[in-house]
């Protein structure tokens, strides 16, 4: 079996920033001399990396998730609240928050789909529901506290042979990484990309638009969970861990080359644009540069990459350095699942 | 929210037109210089400084062992004007907020004060969400509701003067305590020592613990806020004559994520750290944890009185200190009301004690049963009921 990398259009230039972001963290930072200091950035940036892979499903299929970031906050709290602290709660808890992340993505995608009601709305919309829930249901001060094995996700790490002692977190991320890798290679993952390409298309080839829409959002909202799960384990109880998420994972998607309003992009870029994001802060910090400018780097990232985008194939194609055949523009096809 | 998008709209503009070195001024502190020689905060106030440095010596009068009835050199105004006696009174309360652990932690001590009290027949208290103007117009409605006396803990202290300087027109006594207003009609304003002694009590434990020329890390919640800007503006002063090596001030939104990530960061960027000072200790675990994770010893650290950490602090036996600012106050509002409608005197600021944890006692603070981010501080041990209602 032969089998060579083949990158979707896109993925090369975040790859390239990437690369660059990971030497400079050689030059800068000591700790990164040695395997294990990019394993605690792999650690660290794996909750954001789910939720890009989560928002890029919806971005690519032309919508947009803004109510992730609540949904962790939500999914950490209500963890919290009912382990408290009991062990042999953990598992039930831990499919309760997914099930949990399931059923607000598929109101989202309910809501977009039979309602038709924009999606950057609804989860506006769906964002400032769950941060008032929260807000009555814990008055602002979480209580309860999360379990060892619960936190064990964020925070562990196992022994895996050869690489030693790897991160929970990152193993997570590798499965659900290959996983929508795969996915978007398969027929349902392309006419996701096409709804976001040409709607109408896709309609009057077969496809069935509403279900791959509302797929992409129960995929975001489970990603968002598991997130959760990670973000809890990694730091605890927080009714503050969510805060700014959503924004951080558009930012990341977008570094990823994926185009706002869908049709164009992959998903490892994506999981590369939130690795880039999340090495570009700790980059930064090593510098000491401060905190403060996260936001405006953000949104920097966010106005230039966009502009990038819209500036045109035309230009892209002069910017292009090697010709790449494109595996996104081609006439959509009937969702084969 | 849309906030977040204006915030990103404006920094992303801030940043294309090359504003971006006009960003706050933590830029500077934050930029790997020392800033232990920073000029000093323009929260510092020498004079408030050294008296509530004082305050922190000074022997409180009052019952023994009963902290929220005691107080620090008061100066006794009468009441005799606002007797009422016979009891059957309507106590009302209008509270900033119940948002925090804090808040909810006191705000339960205080609602089982009111019951250890029979002649409070009624007990009305509204709820302001930490708006202002909800609180504006609670205390204006509780003026019609036939209170005995109207205790009120200020959402912020200039916005609020107004309507606290209304409530006392009423004739009603006033109560205010935690944060201030700028006006003397309350009859009292209770209050522990203040921030400045807490930043400090803090910052002298880190002089003390570590060696000269340390690195130490200073973590803050956010800018702005009076109460945790003299806790800064305190530390630094302290830090700025100790030797000691500031390497960072950083805000984390008091977020243990986020905490973690920045301690996490410093680690990695220091080689060493070796103390942790912060200005609340919701996010001391994240701290700790941060150096667990990273596989170092944890250094000397500032924590508050939450389970959570001096749990921590007693399982892993941390060099630590945790300064308080104690939920017991509020227990103080309604012994000063029933004070105050029997005509005895009350001091016009009830100073209260602000106790520290130490190595010495942490012990006795623990409290395996009660929930992680309970305070222990509350006074509340020895209340009929305990520990119900503040599970």
């Amino acid at each position: 079996m032969t089998w060579r990398p083949r990158l979707a259009e896109g993925t090369a230039p975040v790859l390239v920033v990437l690369l660059l972001l990971l030497i400079g963290l050689a030059i800068a930072g000591p700790a990164y001399d040695e395997p294990s200091g990019y394993l605690a950035l792999l650690k660290r940036a794996a909750p954001l990396m789910i939720l890009a892979i989560g928002q890029y499903f919806v971005i690519v299929s032309g919508g947009f998730d803004l109510s992730v970031g609540a949904l962790v906050t939500a999914g950490v709290v209500i963890a919290a609240r009912l382990i408290d602290g009991s062990e042999s709660a953990t598992a039930w808890v831990i499919l309760l928050v997914l099930g949990f992340g399931l059923l607000v993505g598929l109101v989202n995608g309910l809501v977009t789909t039979k309602l038709l009601v924009p999606s950057f709305i609804v989860t506006l919309g769906m964002l400032l529901v769950l941060d008032g829930a929260i807000f009555l249901w814990t008055g602002g001060a979480p209580r309860g506290a999360l379990s060892a094995g619960f936190r064990m996700f964020g925070r562990g790490a196992v022994d895996v042979p050869v690489l030693g002692e790897v991160p929970w977190s990152v193993l997570i991320l590798l499965a659900i990484l290959v996983a929508a890798a795969l996915f978007m290679r398969g027929g349902t993952g392309r006419a996701l990309v096409a709804v976001g390409d040409n709607e109408a298309a896709v309609r009057l080839s077969g496809g069935q638009v509403d279900r791959l829409r509302l797929l992409a959002f129960v995929l975001s909202g489970l990603l968002a969970a598991v997130a959760a799960i990670l973000l809890g384990g990694f730091a605890g109880v927080s009714a503050q861990v969510g805060n700014g998420l959503e924004f951080r994972a558009i930012t990341a998607v977008v570094l990823g080359g994926v185009l706002l309003g869908g049709g164009r992009g992959s998903v490892v870029a994506a999981a590369a644009g939130a690795l880039s994001l999340e090495a570009l802060f700790t980059l930064l910090n090593l510098l000491g540069v401060s905190g403060a400018l996260e936001s405006a780097v953000q949104g920097v990232i966010i106005i230039v990459a966009v502009a990038y985008a819209s500036l045109g194939s035309g230009v892209r194609q002069r910017l292009r350095l090697w010709p790449k055949q494109r595996n996104v523009a081609r006439p959509a096809q009937p969702a084969s699942s | 929210m849309t906030k977040r998008w204006a915030l990103v709209v404006v920094a992303g503009a801030l940043a294309v037109a090359g504003c971006s070195s006009d960003l706050p001024d933590e830029t500077t502190t934050a930029s790997g210089s020392p800033t232990s020689d920073a000029s000093k905060s323009k929260f510092f106030d020498q004079t408030e400084y050294n008296r509530q440095l004082a305050f922190r010596d000074a022997r409180p009068q009052g019952p023994d062992g009963k902290p929220w009835e005691q107080m620090l050199e008061p100066e006794l105004v009468d009441t005799a004007r606002f007797a009422k006696p016979g009891g059957n009174y309507t106590l009302c309360f209008s509270n900033a907020a119940v948002n925090n652990p804090w808040r909810q932690v006191g705000y339960k001590t205080m609602q089982q004060e009111v019951k250890l009290h029979p002649e409070i027949t009624t007990f009305t208290v509204l709820d302001a969400e930490a708006k202002d103007d909800k609180q504006i117009s609670d205390i204006q409605s509780l003026s019609t509701k036939n209170c005995a006396a109207i205790i009120i803990s200020p959402n912020t202290t200039a916005t609020l003067t107004p309507a606290v300087e209304q409530a006392c027109a009423t004739g009603v006594p006033v109560i205010v305590f935690d944060r201030g207003v700028n006006t003397s009609c309350p009859v009292t304003f209770i209050h522990p020592i203040g921030g400045f002694a807490f930043g400090a009590d803090g910052a002298e434990f880190l002089k003390e613990k570590v060696k000269p020329g340390g690195k130490v890390l200073a973590l803050r919640i956010l800018p702005g806020v009076d109460v945790l800007e003299q806790r800064w503006a305190a530390a630094n002063e302290i830090f700025a004559g100790s030797g000691l090596d500031v390497v960072g001030v950083e805000f984390t939104d008091g977020d243990a994520a986020k905490t973690k990530s920045i301690v996490a960061d410093y680690i990695q960027r220091e080689g060493q750290i070796d103390g942790v000072w912060m200005d609340a200790g919701a996010t001391a675990v994240a701290a700790v944890e941060a150096f667990q994770d990273a596989g170092v010893d944890v250094p000397a650290i500032v924590g508050e009185d939450q389970q959570d950490f001096l749990r921590l602090w007693v399982d892993e036996g941390l060099t630590a200190v945790a300064p308080t600012y104690p939920t017991y106050q509020w227990r103080t509002p309604v012994i000063a009301a029933l004070k105050i409608l029997k005509g005895e005197q009350v001091p016009k600021e009830w100073v209260l004690p602000q106790p520290r944890i130490t190595g010495d006692n942490v012990k006795d603070y623990v409290k395996q049963d009660m929930p992680p981010l309970h305070y222990a501080m509350c006074g509340c041990e020895d209340m009929p009921g305990y520990p119900g209602p503040w599970r």
